[in-house]
C-alpha cells in the first residue's frame, strides 16, 4: 500500500527528504498548514533550526496539533530535538513524544561537524550518517530503544511509532531510514490506527 | 572513523539554513532579538552594511570580541564576514569557532586579483555573486553557499532581483545545453568547467543560493522566495527599521509562507515604517560593492 508521508515544510531541508519518500515507491506532501495534517499517514520533521522552527509551529498551531496526534513522526537532527520529552537547558520538551533528552549542539560547533559510518539496529548495511551541529540523546528511557551509538554516545532511538536520528540521512543518497520509518507507518496503519483517509 | 570539513558536511550545514531568514547583528542584545524572533543564523559584525556606506574608509572584519559575545548569546549558528582574499582574518574567524565564513563585498576587498582557496578551510564559506560566471568560480574555490550580491545597505531590492534572475535564468540555459555548448559557455563566463557539468547534471546550482543585499520588508523577502531564493540574508533591514523586533518576526514568517499573501499584508499593516533606502542611480560605480570580487 502506498503511505503518503508528510514533511513538516517550516524551515530547513525538505526538499531533501521529499526526494528520498518518492525513491522509496511512496507519495510525499510539504506539511505548511495543520489542516494539511489529516491528508497523511506519518510525518518526517526535518533538519533545520529547531529554535526557528519551534517557533513558527507555535505561531501556525503546530505544536499544539503535533502534541496531540498519534501520527508516526520521524525526527531528523532539529527534528530529533523537536521529539524529545527533555531538551537540556529548555524548561520543557518541544513535543514529548520520545521518553529521551537530548542535548543541542553536542558535538561542538560546525567546525566539529562530521560523518561516519554507523551500525543500526534493524539496519543490514553501514549507515553514511553525516552530523552537522548535531544533537546527541543523553538518555533513552522507558519506551525507547536505543538503534545507535557514535562512541558513548546514542544517536538514534526508536519507540512503537516515532523514529528519532542525530544525523541527516536525507543529505546521502540512501532511502535505508526512510524506509525503516515507512515499514513504521505502514505496519501501525495495518493495525488500523491510521488517521489518514 | 569520523570525518570533518567534507564538502557534504560544509554544503549540508547551509541546506539546513533553507527556508529561513539569516540576520545582520552587531552585538549581543540584537543577536537575541534576532534568534527569539527565529532567525536561522545570524551575522556578527562591527556595522551593518548601510552604516559602513555611511562612514566610509576601510571596512574590515569585525572585531574578535563582538564575535565572542555573540557565539555566547545564542544557540543559532553565528556567521561572519571577511575582506575577499583575506586568507588571516578568515583563519582567525575560523579559530574562533564561527559556523560559517561570508568572503565579503561589504568589506573592502584585501586582494583584488584573488579569493581564497575555501576548500582548504574546515569551516565553510558563503560568497556572493550576480551570474553564473561568479557563481561558477566561487564553488570552483570551495564556496559551499552562495548568495545574490545585491547592493547593500540600500534597502533597494532590485539589484539582489537583477543577480537572482540572472543566475536562475543561466541555470537553466545550462541544464540544456549539449557538451560541446558547455565548453564554450565555461570559456565565455569564466567559469570552471566540472561545475557547469554539475549544474547541467543536477539541473540545480550544487549549493543553496539565498537572496542578499536590499531587503527591507517581508514583501522583499517573499519576493525573492517567489523568484527561486532558497532563503533570505536580512543586512540593515531589521536593525535599522523602526521596530525591528516585529520587522525581524514578520520577515521570518513571509520567508516560510511566501505566497500567502493575506498573511504578508496582515504582518506589514502594523510594522511602521522600514529602513529608509537610497537610488541604485544615485550610487557611483565606485560606490557599489557588488562591482567587488573577481
Amino acid at each position: 500500500m502506498v503511505m503518503r508521508i508528510g514533511i513538516l515544510a517550516l524551515q530547513g531541508a525538505v526538499r531533501e527528504h521529499l526526494k528520498l519518500v518518492e525513491a522509496c515507491g511512496h507519495e510525499a506532501l510539504p506539511i505548511k498548514r495543520v489542516d494539511e495534517l489529516e491528508q497523511i499517514d506519518g510525518l518526517i520533521l526535518p533538519g533545520g533550526e529547531s529554535t526557528a522552527m519551534r517557533r513558527l509551529m507555535d505561531r501556525y498551531g503546530f505544536t499544539e496539533a503535533l502534541r496531540a496526534s498519534d501520527l508516526p513522526m520521524f525526527g531528523t537532527c532539529a527534528g530529533l530535538i523537536l521529539l524529545a520529552e527533555n531538551v537540556v537547558g529548555l524548561e520543557e520538551g518541544h513535543l514529548g513524544k520520545l521518553n529521551i533528552t537530548v542535548e543541542r549542539n553536542s558535538f561542538g560547533r560546525q567546525i566539529d561537524s562530521f560523518e561516519a559510518e554507523l551500525d543500526v539496529e534493524g539496519i543490514d548495511e553501514k549507515a553514511t550518517a553525516i552530523f552537522i551541529r548535531a544533537p546527541h540523546i543523553v538518555s533513552a528511557d522507558t519506551g525507547a530503544e536505543v538503534l545507535s551509538w557514535v562512541d558513548d554516545k546514542i544517536v538514534a532511538v526508536r519507540s512503537d511509532r516515532h523514529l528519532g536520528i542525530s544525523f541527516h540521512p536525507e543529505l546521502t543518497d540512501s532511502t535505508v531510514f526512510h524506509q525503516f520509518f515507512i515499514d513504521m507507518v505502514q505496519k501501525y496503519a495495518e493495525a488500523g490506527f491510521s488517521v489518514g483517509t | 572513523m569520523q570525518q570533518t570539513g567534507t564538502e557534504r558536511v560544509k554544503r549540508g550545514m547551509a541546506e539546513m539554513q533553507k527556508g529561513g531568514v539569516i540576520m545582520d547583528v552587531v552585538n549581543a542584545e540584537q543577536a537575541k532579538v534576532a534568534e527569539a524572533a527565529g532567525a536561522v543564523a545570524v551575522m556578527a559584525l562591527e556595522r551593518v552594511p548601510s552604516d559602513i556606506r555611511a562612514a566610509g574608509g576601510v571596512a574590515r572584519a569585525c572585531d574578535p570580541r563582538i564575535v565572542e559575545e555573540v557565539v555566547s548569546a545564542v544557540s543559532i549558528p553565528v556567521m561572519a564576514k571577511c575582506r575577499i582574499g583575506h586568507i588571516t582574518e578568515a583563519r582567525v574567524l575560523e579559530s574562533l569557532g564561527v559556523d560559517y565564513i561570508d568572503e565579503s563585498e561589504v568589506l573592502t576587498p584585501a586582494d583584488e586579483v584573488f579569493h581564497l582557496k575555501k576548500d582548504d578551510y574546515t569551516v565553510p564559506f558563503v560568497c556572493g555573486c550576480r551570474n553564473i560566471g561568479e557563481a561558477a568560480r566561487r564553488i570552483g574555490e570551495g564556496a559551499s553557499m552562495l548568495r545574490t550580491k545585491g547592493e547593500p545597505g540600500t534597502g533597494n531590492i532590485v539589484e539582489a532581483v537583477r543577480h537572482m534572475r540572472m543566475v536562475n535564468q543561466e541555470v537553466r540555459q545550462i541544464s540544456v545545453m549539449s557538451d560541446d555548448e558547455l565548453m564554450t559557455e565555461a570559456k565565455n563566463q569564466g567559469a570552471p568547467y566540472d561545475v557547469l557539468q554539475e549544474i547541467k547534471r543536477l539541473g540545480k546550482l550544487p549549493v543553496v543560493n539565498f537572496a542578499a543585499g536590499g531587503v527591507a520588508t517581508p514583501q522583499d523577502a517573499a519576493l525573492m522566495m517567489e523568484l527561486g531564493a532558497d532563503g533570505v540574508f536580512v543586512g540593515s533591514g531589521v536593525f535599522k527599521s523602526e521596530n525591528p523586533e516585529k520587522f525581524a518576526k514578520a520577515i521570518v514568517e513571509a520567508t516560510t509562507h511566501y505566497q500567502d499573501y493575506e498573511l504578508i499584508g496582515r504582518l506589514a499593516k502594523e510594522l511602521g515604517s522600514a529602513m529608509k533606502g537610497i537610488d541604485i542611480n544615485q550610487l557611483s560605480l565606485e560606490e557599489r560593492m557588488q562591482e567587488r570580487g573577481w
